[in-house]
């Protein structure tokens, strides 16, 4: 059972249920469970929508998109059915917040999904799980048969005419389904190979009907927006980024762990103060702050660093999914680098060509590298295949593999020279590193 | 063939088939996780099984495998009772991931996709499985062991090893 932390500056909204025993139904409801739902049903959709949008509540996945805006692109009247998609491949390294949500608070997926079915005039919802997830799948599976069981889904929910029903699906295995198009490719059934953008998803989506996806989280916080009220909500974050959001904190620290901080919570604090410091009182070398597509940042630049979409990008990085990835002073960045594209290497799809040959070609460089055959044009060579990545595929993978290398390629430059004739790797631990 | 006669699937894989492929709008959503779910009880996706989902979903094998190929989960050839599967993504690597793969290697005498000649345990170094803030971690099958040591190791395997011999004294 994954561990729980626990911190005075936290402000827990979305994690508030958490280890409360709210996976069985009669404990959700006892904490104030399907009020949001019941209450949605009677306001009707564009108080919803109204609301999501006054709420700043932006995408947990990582692009950040303001959800209320993303519901209100669905069309109101479509020839094709409308869907609900909940995005659960939880799979960008550095994450597993969504791991925590389906495991302690199922129905508040269950309930999310409700509510943006209401708003869009969606009847059918799904809830798509990462394949390594059986064991949350087979909860969030008994939250869906409980909710069933007392009217929440079905035909008449909560005793009305209207109708929403939830279907579970688990993956095989594959990172790049967690992008929204290639989510909705493996749900039909086949390769989870992106599509092509326009058109989105709200118009043509799944089985080619407006579909809204969102993240796990993003779902999950929706009935808490709805309970709260917008504003209240809104004012939790920092301007145009509403709320909270599970930071979940690896690597080097002393206490890790999935913490619920305010938008804008400071990164320096959060990594010395929540999570107790640099492990073994080392010194800060680099912080991945959104999963492992996000570029690095060094420890000068997260002095005044406030966590939300618009100050880190600012930075020259994202908040992408939250997953705060701390490394100290012992680690190897040409190592730390190779494994980054290792990764993305092994998860792209060969679509597009970019994405495939430049993974492809950036791991075999850094396996050379690290392994110290470099040249020092390799150097350069290894930031041209990066720069040349980006932008230039259909989905954003291989954007998510370009970025990180190009951060620590300027950023750690002197580092990747050290590496050069034949000097053995400064921290040197593993060598080869090749995940086949 | 009829699948009646000749099935590969128990009549409760078969319902659960039913079920999820009358489910969805469209009965090819069904395939990805009737896959996992026929891996899951057959061990692995062998041509006969290849072919009795795709009669089943009502697509083509070639299709299917098309379809198959791209999922690192779905495998083709048979692992140990027991897959082990061990993160040495970033956040794993940081806190022991490979320390904790190299002492599964030397317990089991094996190497990555190795299986042991008893055919009990298979090993795999897998990408990230969603557990980077209590690692290192792994899975065995689906069951997660977070916040691993190297010494970890022998007793894991060992508490395998005491099930299996659970499940064939009562078999």
């Amino acid at each position: 059972m994954p561990r729980l932390v626990s911190h005075p500056d936290e402000v827990k909204i979305v994690s508030q249920r958490f280890g409360l025993g709210a996976a069985e139904i009669d404990r959700y409801i006892e904490l104030g469970g399907y009020e949001s739902a019941k209450k949605c049903l009677a306001q009707g959709p564009d108080w919803i929508i109204n609301e999501m949008k006054a709420s700043n509540l932006r995408g947990r996945g990582g692009a950040g998109f303001p959800a209320g805006m993303k519901w209100s692109f669905v069309p109101k009247k479509s020839g094709k059915p409308k869907y609900i998609l909940v995005n659960g491949d939880e799979s960008e390294p550095g994450t597993c917040k969504d791991h925590l949500i389906f495991l302690h608070d199922p129905h508040a997926v269950i309930e999310g999904a409700i509510i943006a079915g209401l708003a869009v005039g969606a009847k059918l919802g799904f809830i798509y799980l990462r394949g390594e997830y059986r064991h949350l799948l087979e909860i969030m599976e008994k939250a869906v048969a409980d909710a069933y069981a007392r009217g929440f889904l079905g035909t008449h929910i909560f005793g009305s005419d209207t109708e929403f029903q939830i279907i579970t699906q688990t993956g095989a295995g594959a990172y790049e389904v967690g992008e929204e198009s290639a989510l909705m490719e493996s749900l039909e059934g086949k390769r989870g190979v992106p599509r092509i953008k326009p058109p989105f998803p709200a118009v043509v989506g799944l089985y080619g009907g407006p579909t809204v996806i969102n993240n796990a989280e993003t779902i999950a916080t929706v009935p808490h927006v709805i309970e709260m009220g917008a504003a209240a909500y809104a004012t939790v974050g920092t301007p145009r980024n509403g709320g909270t959001r599970l930071f979940g904190i690896s690597g080097h620290v002393e206490r890790p762990g999935v913490y619920e901080l305010p938008m804008g919570y400071n990164l320096k604090k959060m990594i010395y103060e929540v999570a107790g410091g640099v492990r073994g009182g080392r010194a800060l070398k680099a912080v991945v702050p959104g999963g492992s597509s996000t570029p690095v940042l060094l420890p000068e630049e997260i002095e005044n660093l406030g966590m939300d979409f618009d100050q880190v990008g600012k930075a020259g990085s994202m908040l992408g999914s939250a997953g705060v990835v701390v490394l100290d002073d012992q680690t190897c960045i040409v190592e730390f680098a190779l494994r980054t594209i290792s990764f993305y290497q092994h998860e792209s799809c060969g679509w597009c060509i970019p994405c495939r040959e430049g993974t492809d070609w950036l791991k075999k460089s850094l396996t050379r590298f690290h392994a110290g055959f470099g040249e020092a044009r390799d150097i350069d060579n290894i930031q041209y295949l990066a720069e040349n990545m980006l932008g230039r595929t259909f989905c954003p993978l291989g954007d998510a593999a370009a970025m990180p290398i190009l951060g620590f390629v300027k950023k750690f430059r002197r580092e990747f020279e050290d590496h050069l004739n034949g000097k053995p790797c400064p921290f040197a631990k593993h060598v080869d590193l090749a995940v086949v | 063939m009829s699948l009646e006669t000749m099935s590969l699937f128990s009549p409760q894989l078969a319902a659960r088939f039913d079920a999820l492929a009358e489910k969805y709008p469209h009965r090819r959503s069904a395939l990805i996780p009737m896959l996992l779910y026929a891996q899951d009880e057959i061990g692995y996706l062998s041509d006969a099984v290849i072919a009795e989902v795709a009669e089943r979903i009502g697509i083509t094998e070639l299709e299917l495998r098309n379809v198959a190929t791209y999922y690192s989960m779905l495998r083709f050839k048979p692992v140990g009772k027991f897959n082990v599967q061990v993160c040495t993504n970033i956040s794993c690597m940081l806190r022991g991931g490979y320390e904790i793969y190299e002492r599964f290697q030397q317990e089991l005498g094996i190497g990555n996709k190795g299986v042991t000649a008893d055919g009990l345990f298979s090993l795999e170094e897998v990408e990230c499985i969603g557990a980077c803030c209590w690692a290192p971690a792994i899975q065995v099958n689906y069951d997660f062991h977070e916040e691993l040591t190297p010494e970890q190791v022998p007793g894991i395997l060992a508490s395998y090893r005491d099930k299996a011999e659970g499940t064939a004294t009562h078999a």
